[in-house]
């Protein structure tokens, strides 16, 4: 792997919250986020004391460990000037539900909200925050965009992933029916319910199939193993990355769920 | 009904499994869906409608002995009568009984979600009384021996051929030979049919959408007129409804109905939207001599004050299951509540007890769809979400759910230890799959690969690699 270009030595500092999934599955998307935002002009550290945002725990009625975890979370970032995840729902974890979780918890409820002012999706960051659009990237290709249910309706991102990836030279952009809905992953949703779950996606895939794109991306990681993991499983020969891969012209990795092969 | 929420699972693989279901199921995208977007784009302050109409059910919910009061003297006034009933036993016994008193053989009904809600009919019958459904879907779905699958459209699971055949077996000496292959032939056919028990019945029992406190009025919203005509030929009109629906004035009323019919079927307005105050007065060419209206509790003043009282704002239009990817693959009847979808998952909890609706609450994506359309802006995820604490902290989820949810916990609670396990499983798991770049079975992870492929990792974590890489960049540093 070559070095990393000189990182900035001035300009904000960002916390990167890698996120659970980034980091088990997917690293290439932690460092495409990093050469996304040192391009945009901030400096970028990761802390390592970060797990993950608490999801499961959350969502599954822990609120006890949960709360441990956004503690935790909260102190491993609450001395950079923003935090970004590569997620929007781990970026609404962060933003929206921190703050509902930690409201009684004297110590932790001033703290939770100074973090989610402060949280974002990338994409969101990179273009509301950063004003950054000039890429150095181009693909060719027809590709088409999932946006995840947090982004949508609990970070109100539509249109940032869609103003970069209209600077992609080479790249077609093909507007995924119904965008709006579920893919059906939901976290442990997805191995609670496996038949719903699996019927959900199914018609998510008939929309991205009806779209002819060679190309599904999305913000989400969970949304990309349970869209990736579905067209494997039909052997459909689309390629499914997260943006950032792309956006950052880091796509000679073989895309979810691909062989190395290709 | 209990039982059917317990088996939560199995019922909905078989919707999964029912074609002609399924087929249904897609009309909703198309319908419903479609409609309510064309009908929201249409009106510029549906936004700030929904900001009053909220106020307006908070306000009236926070006051709600108050506004329960005055409707009850307007009904009086007006020379009606109201009878509380605390639970749904009460509720049955109370229209029972009225419809004893009248000497009723048959009572004509208009669509009420409340009456099913307390299983009315099976008490009429079993007492004797003939019970007939006017409203088409729940006609249908009566006919059928089922439970309404939505609660706007009670036969939205099944397709106009397989009503058609109900119909050829359920109106005897007809022609055989009669068309019924258009939804306009059933329309007609079962107008034909409905019209002589509007006739014969002793006792009309409908709903309310809303209650009027300011008027002693009750409101209900139809496309087919069978409930003016459930309210007016009958000699006893009997009205049915939970406590909820009541609202100050007939202004804040209106206000609702806006959102109401855009938010159901994306109507600006409904073919009827019928009030009705008190029986026949002096002069009145039609109308029952009788009017009684039975206010149902059921558990809702439990839900008052605390964090479920936000669904008592609820005015049941609809769009919730509408929008909703898992009502949309399984329909309403899996959830084998009277209420389905996510409105259905968080009140059936609070009125029948987390006992009997064990999956309702945890079968959720937490898309936030639903709340996103809901015109009472009501936090449904926040709600699911809730009840899924609520069953936490009473332990009831399975031993093994739990036990990999704390051993998670434990470790994701220690960054060190997380790394550390992360660092072994990771390439291991990418060595068992080789080059092939995913799994299509894993052992401990078939809940997963039953239905999608798993992708592999792609080799390390990021956590490895990014310490490898910045211990490459203070190398290279001089």
């Amino acid at each position: 792997m070559s070095p990393a270009p000189e990182a900035a030595r001035e300009g904000p500092l960002v916390g990167l919250f890698v996120t659970c999934l980034v980091d088990l599955f997917r690293p290439s998307v932690a460092f495409a986020a990093i050469k996304l935002l040192e391009a945009g002009g901030v400096r970028v550290e990761v802390p390592r004391a970060q797990t993950c945002c608490g999801q499961p725990a959350y969502n599954s009625g822990d609120r006890e460990d949960a709360a441990a975890i956004a503690r935790q979370v909260i102190e491993a970032f609450e001395r950079f000037d923003y935090v970004v995840a590569p997620s929007g729902s781990c970026g609404g974890m962060l933003k929206v539900h921190y703050p509902r979780l930690l409201a009684d918890d004297p110590r932790f409820a001033e703290r939770a909200k100074t973090l989610a002012a402060k949280s974002y999706e990338l994409t969101s960051f990179l273009v509301d925050v950063l004003g950054f659009t000039e890429l150095d990237a181009t693909y060719e290709g027809t590709v088409t965009y999932h946006d995840s249910c947090s982004s949508l309706r609990e970070l109100h991102t539509k249109d940032a992933p869609r103003r970069l990836l209209a600077n992609v030279p080479g790249l077609t952009l093909v507007e995924l029916p119904e965008s709006e809905v579920c893919c059906g992953f939901g976290g442990t949703f997805s191995v609670k319910y496996p038949d719903i779950s699996g019927a959900i996606l199914d018609a998510k895939l008939n929309n991205i199939l009806d779209t002819e794109a060679n190309t599904v991306l999305a913000a989400d990681l969970g949304c990309l193993m349970q869209i990736a993991g579905g067209l494997s499983r039909q052997r459909a020969k689309i390629e499914v990355r997260h943006v950032a891969e792309v956006l950052a012209g880091m796509t000679d990795t073989p895309a979810i769920a691909a062989s190395e092969s290709g | 009904m209990a039982e059917a929420t317990l088996s939560f699972k199995k019922a909905a693989a078989n919707a999964l499994a029912d074609g002609e279901l399924q087929r249904a199921l897609q009309n909703i995208k198309t319908g419903f869906v479609a409609k309510r977007a064309a009908a929201k784009t249409k009106l510029p302050e549906f936004d700030a409608l929904r900001t009053e109409a909220r106020a307006i059910k908070d306000h009236t919910l926070t006051h709600l002995d108050l506004y329960l009061e005055a409707y009850e003297s307007k009904v009086v006034e007006s020379g009606g009568q109201v009878h509380f009933a605390p639970t749904a036993a009460d509720a049955r016994d109370i229209v029972l009984k009225l419809c004893r008193e009248r000497g009723a053989k048959l009572v004509a009904k208009g669509k009420s979600m409340v009456s099913e809600e307390i299983g009315l009919n099976a008490h009429l019958e079993a007492a004797g009384i003939e019970v007939v459904e006017t409203d088409l879907g729940e006609y249908i779905v009566q006919l059928k021996g089922e439970t309404p699958s939505h609660i706007i459209a009670p036969a939205i699971h099944l397709n106009k051929e397989a009503v058609a055949a109900y119909f050829r077996r359920a109106h005897k000496g007809r022609l055989t030979s009669r068309r019924l292959s258009d939804v306009k032939d059933l329309v007609a056919e079962a107008r034909a049919v409905l019209r002589e028990k509007f006739l014969a019945a002793g006792v009309g029992i409908t709903g309310a959408n809303l209650l009027i406190a300011e008027t002693g009025s009750s409101v209900i919203v139809t496309n087919e007129g069978n409930g003016d005509l459930t309210s007016t030929l009958p000699r006893t009109h009997i009205v049915i409804a939970s406590i909820e629906k009541i609202v100050p004035t007939l202004e804040d009323a209106c206000t609702i109905l806006r959102l109401l019919s855009r938010s159901a079927t994306g109507q600006d307005i409904t073919t009827y939207t019928t009030f009705t105050t008190g029986p026949r007065r002096e002069g009145d060419p039609d109308g029952p001599t009788a009017y009684h209206v039975v206010l149902l509790d059921n558990g809702r003043s439990d839900m008052l004050g605390g964090i479920f009282q936000d669904m008592l704002r609820c005015i049941r239009c609809g769009a919730c299951l509408n929008h909703c990817p898992v009502y949309g693959t399984i329909g309403g009847h899996a959830y084998g509540s009277v209420y389905p979808g996510p409105m259905g998952a968080v009140l059936t909890p609070a009125l029948q007890g987390l006992d009997h609706a064990r999956d309702l609450p945890n079968a959720s994506s937490l898309c936030g769809r639903c709340e996103e359309v809901c015109p009472m802006s009501i936090p449904l995820p926040a709600m699911l979400r809730a009840w899924r604490e609520h069953e936490f902290a009473q332990g009831t989820r399975s031993w093994s759910e739990r036990l990999a949810l704390k051993v998670w916990a434990f470790v994701a609670k220690r960054p060190r230890l997380y790394h550390a396990l992360a660092g072994l499983g990771v390439p291991l798991l990418r060595r068992l799959a080789g080059g092939r770049g995913r799994f299509t079975w894993l052992p401990f992870g078939t809940s997963w690969t039953r239905v999608r492929d798993l992708p592999a990792p792609e080799g390390r974590t990021f956590q490895q690699l990014y310490a490898r890489r910045s211990r490459e960049i203070a190398n290279e540093r001089p």
